[in-house]
């Protein structure tokens, strides 16, 4: 059991009002809030000992240093992998497939064959497209059935010798949808195909296991799981990341500098030229420490309670649809009001105090799928209450009447 | 009646509500009434995409004035456009170009026209006064 009045206290956000109302804060899949103590950790970084790292001989620099190295093994730990080198800072869920995909543009020939999934975010999706038009790989899509599943079957089919990348988000930000990786990454190494899970909507939920899914990349983001923005990692396979070359050139990516010839550094600082986000690095192994303390089957219990709680009264409302109603989801609840856009419910329930998400989510193939401009995306995470979730039905019920 | 006699009684009307709801009640009606576009002009190439809702714009010269008739996909957006049109439309070309959108602040309405707000509404203001320079320079 969850004490939701102790954890709520740990945000001062949600004491906030939003157009003179308490604020529902139900955006979570865009961004999570973040707790009073990652808060105090990002003070006591600029209050006390800000520094460059890696290379002063310094005490804040070492200070600095140790701290950031520390939060990379928190997150090595965290993610089950065999060594702190195969954690990558970056900026991001972005970032981080960003520098996969440009590390493969030397490791691919034309006919070679990529495939993602019809549940991608455009984040996963355009970086890849772009390493086909540079290399002249072939895209290959995993489509979906009308729950927002994907057709396995179809998977199987498009699994070939030259399949060489499978990625995969590992949730779907726009329907909620769990995706079955462990059956994807199987299949897709049975035929010698790399696999990149995009965790960025999976990591505030649940504890992935890289060794165990043996998955050769993973990515995610802090913001989604009570961290800063602007910070992220990659995980990949140290056979992989040694395979891969630089992403970007600058310093502490370097072992040697000369005018005819440089050599790189080794693993992880290969892929982390020029001072890095060493605050938001902390904060991440703190927001880590955070959610683990509070223990994430607790907290994937309580928000599937969430989940049913929000879709069964939701669904009580005459003419609203929900999108994605696969058997296996988290707490994402995508809907439409018939006949009304998506924009209109979003802007009533902003005036109630309401942060949802409305439009295309990023997710514009998936739109075009279910023939809608887009829709209006409540997202829950383990701070949220049902006394919450009646203020959105109601708030939904109001947007229907004053927008019929 | 000119562009600002205009304004201001749009001012004068949003004054009398008393809350949001109001207000946001007044603009949905204005937006279903909101004499929709021809639909020959409902094409691509009058589109506004936003990235929230879409927008469709068409001008045309009468006389030495402009009559612009519009549409969008989402209601309130759509009230927005009904008031845009009322202030532009059938108003000469250097008019249209002179005059600025401060009115929509005063009646609570501004977050709607925020840049970062992809409803399409500041690329249609923008698309307007295009319009008004075209047709400026074909009168002259």
């Amino acid at each position: 059991m969850l004490d939701l009045k102790k954890i709520r206290a740990d945000f001062p956000i949600l004491k906030r009002q939003v157009n003179g109302k308490p604020l529902v804060y139900f955006d979570n899949a865009a961004t999570s809030q973040t707790p009073q103590q990652v808060i105090d950790v990002i003070v006591d970084y600029y209050s006390n000992y800000n520094a460059n790292i890696h290379r002063g001989v310094h005490t804040l620099s070492q200070e600095a240093t140790d701290k950031y190295e520390a939060a990379r093994h928190t997150i090595q730990k965290h993610f089950n992998a065999a060594h702190a080198h195969e954690i990558i800072y970056t900026s991001g869920t972005t970032h981080s497939i960003n520098l996969v995909a440009s590390g493969f543009s030397s490791l691919l020939q034309k006919g070679d064959e990529i495939i993602v999934s019809a549940l991608e975010h455009h984040s996963n999706i355009v970086p890849w497209q772009m390493l086909c038009e540079k290399t002249g790989a072939i895209l290959k899509v995993i489509p979906m059935n009308q729950d927002g599943e994907l057709v396995m079957t179809e998977y199987d089919k498009l699994l070939n010798e030259n399949t060489k990348l499978v990625f995969v988000n590992h949730i779907s930000n726009a329907l909620g949808t769990i995706n079955p990786i462990e059956e994807i990454i199987e299949k897709a190494h049975q035929v010698g195909a790399a696999v990149l899970i995009d965790g960025a909507q999976a990591c505030p939920h649940v504890k992935p296991d890289v060794q165990a899914l043996d998955v050769d990349f993973y990515v995610a983001s802090a913001h989604k799981m009570c961290g800063p923005t602007g910070v992220g990692m990659l995980y990949g396979k140290e056979t992989w990341l040694n395979k891969l070359p630089p992403y970007q050139g600058g310093g502490e990516m370097i072992a040697e500098v000369s005018f005819t010839k440089t050599t790189y550094a080794g693993l992880p600082h290969k892929f982390e030229a020029g001072t890095p986000n060493i605050c938001g690095g902390i904060a991440f192994g703190a927001a880590i420490d955070y959610m683990n303390a509070i223990g994430f089957d607790a907290i994937a219990k309580y928000e599937h309670e969430l989940l049913e709680y929000a879709t069964k009264a939701l669904l009580e409302i005459e003419g609203l649809k929900i999108y994605g109603t696969a058997k296996n989801k988290t707490s994402v609840v995508s809907f439409n009001l018939e006949g009304i856009h998506p924009y209109d419910v979003g802007t009533i329930l902003d005036k109630l105090g309401i942060a949802v998400r409305t439009g295309h989510h990023c997710a514009q193939p998936i739109m075009e799928y279910f023939k809608i401009p887009g829709t209006v995306r409540a997202s829950f995470a383990f701070y949220n209450t049902k006394e919450e979730i009646d203020t959105l039905v109601s708030g939904v019920k109001k947007a229907k009447m004053m927008l019929s | 009646m000119n562009i600002q006699e205009i304004q201001n009684e749009i001012i004068e009307e949003f004054a009398m509500f008393e809350d949001w709801e109001e207000r946001y009640q007044y603009m949905i009606d204005l937006g279903k009434d909101l004499p929709l576009i021809n639909a020959q002009y409902k094409t691509e190439d009058n589109i506004i995409k936003g990235c929230q809702s879409k927008v469709w714009v068409h001008a045309e010269l009468e006389g030495d004035k402009i009559a612009f008739t519009a549409d969008s996909d989402a209601i309130i957006t759509k009230g927005i456009i009904a008031i845009l049109i009322r202030v532009f439309s059938n108003q000469h070309p250097k008019d249209i170009l002179e005059a600025n959108t401060d009115f929509i602040d005063q009646i609570g309405l501004k977050e709607h026209l925020s840049p970062t707000r992809a409803n399409g509404l500041v690329s249609m203001i923008k698309q307007l006064k295009l319009y008004a320079i075209a047709y400026q320079t074909q009168l002259q």
